[in-house]
Order: C-alpha cells, then sequence, then structure tokens
C-alpha cells in the first residue's frame, strides 16, 4: 500500500452487543496489501476495588464521546502507516462478562499493528469522555480512574 | 447568548443537575471565570468542581481554564473519565 492511501476509520458508539468476527473482517476485506490485523477487546469484570459487581452503567457524552474516539484513531493514523481503523464502544446496562469495547487495526506490518492498537486502548481509557458506575451489594458507586491508565498514556509522549 | 452547561457523571449526581441554561455576562470571560461563578453558588459547587482532576470542555473539545467564552457555547464539566 501507498503511504498517500488513507486510512480508513470507523466509531461506532452502542448499546447493542457486537460480533468481533464481523468486525475482523471488516478490517480484512477491502486490500491484499494487509498483511497484520491486531484487535483488543475488553470485557466487563465481576470484581472491582474488592467487592463483587452485579451490573455496571457506562456513561458517555454523545457527541464529544465520537469526536475524541476520531481524533485518537486519526493521530495513530498519523504516527503508524494503517489502512483501517475500527473503533466500538458500548454504552449503558452491562452484566459481568459482557463485551464493553473492540480496538482494531490492519496494517502492512504487526509491528505497527500491534502498537496502534495499544495506542488506541492507551488514549480511549484516558480521553475519551465515558464513566462506568457500578452496582454492588453495597449500593452503587462510580469508578475510580487509575493512576496507572494515565501512566500508560504517557508512554506515548 | 446563554451558555449551554453540562454536568456528567458523579458531578451530576453530586450537584443534583445535568444540564441547565445560563446567561452569558462579559465577566464570564474564560471557561475559569465561569467555574469561579458557578462556585459562589455553595459548598458542594466548590468542593465538586474544583475537585481533583475535573475537566471542561467547550463544544465538545477538552478546554484549558483559560478558554476564552463569548456566549453560545456547550460546556460540559465532568470527572476523569473511566471507560475501556
Amino acid at each position: 500500500m501507498s503511504q498517500s492511501e488513507a486510512c480508513h476509520i470507523e466509531v461506532m458508539v452502542q448499546s447493542a452487543d457486537f460480533s468481533q468476527a464481523e468486525l475482523y473482517e471488516r478490517l480484512r476485506a477491502d486490500s491484499p496489501a494487509i498483511g497484520a490485523i491486531c484487535s483488543f477487546v475488553g470485557l466487563m469484570r465481576d470484581f472491582n476495588q474488592a467487592s463483587e459487581v452485579r451490573s455496571m452503567f457506562l456513561e458517555h457524552y454523545p457527541g464529544m464521546t465520537e469526536k475524541v474516539l476520531q481524533d485518537i484513531a486519526r493521530q495513530a493514523s498519523e504516527r503508524w502507516q494503517l489502512r483501517r481503523i475500527v473503533i466500538l464502544h458500548r454504552v449503558g446496562e452491562l452484566l459481568p462478562s459482557d463485551q464493553i469495547v473492540f480496538v482494531g487495526v490492519s496494517g502492512t506490518h504487526r509491528g505497527e499493528a500491534f502498537a496502534a492498537c495499544e495506542f488506541i486502548m492507551d488514549f480511549l481509557k484516558t480521553k475519551a469522555p465515558f464513566w462506568k458506575r457500578e452496582q454492588t451489594d453495597n449500593g452503587q458507586r462510580w469508578v475510580d480512574a487509575r493512576d496507572s491508565d494515565q501512566q500508560a498514556a504517557d508512554r506515548w509522549r | 447568548m446563554n451558555l449551554t452547561i453540562l454536568y456528567f457523571a458523579r458531578l451530576r449526581d453530586e450537584l443534583g443537575l445535568g444540564e441547565e441554561q445560563l446567561e452569558f455576562t462579559p465577566a464570564i470571560r474564560t471557561l475559569g471565570a465561569l467555574r469561579d461563578q458557578l462556585c459562589e453558588r455553595g459548598p458542594q459547587w466548590r468542593n465538586s468542581l474544583r475537585a481533583d482532576g475535573i475537566f471542561a470542555a467547550v463544544n465538545q473539545g477538552i478546554a484549558d481554564w483559560d478558554t476564552p467564552l463569548q456566549g453560545g457555547e456547550e460546556v460540559a464539566f465532568f470527572p476523569p473519565v473511566t471507560g475501556g
């Protein structure tokens, strides 16, 4: 693939579940120049901060969320030579083991694909306006941001 | 020109308010000045809007406290993000 060929970016924010296989096919479909696809799926755990979590509600800032995700993907596409980027993040009520987020990238080489996928996840976790509220046996609580997530994003500066 | 102000997640719960319209006045020159004015509403507002790591956005883009305002903007205040 030529350097000048634009990277295709797709961003989705939805309450519905997703099929990883379907998203993978979108990353793979359009070019024999693609040599590598890397993807990540985040799932909901049933345990956090020493108590069991029954369910989770994911709130977001409609409009800004999509803009921030687009911007993170654009930065990745400027940093590495990529063909396609797909980001899907769910919102609303989620249960343990549910899929929360999918990030996938396709490109020529695996090194770029691995790096870009991790870059996007690190910035999604620290920049995209999503907030998790957990339901435990002791009531509801907003999840605190983690220093380790910020440190992960700071590595890319 | 009114400002539309949005509050998200923990902030909305603490303030008991998700969205409001505020009449723009020349005293609200910057995002920081807007926050100062909102903090005058009482201790809960001061505690919430001055808590560590509170972010603000203007027209859906993250903004510094010295970002100028001129009326008509959509301003949002929110706690650190926890998606992914």
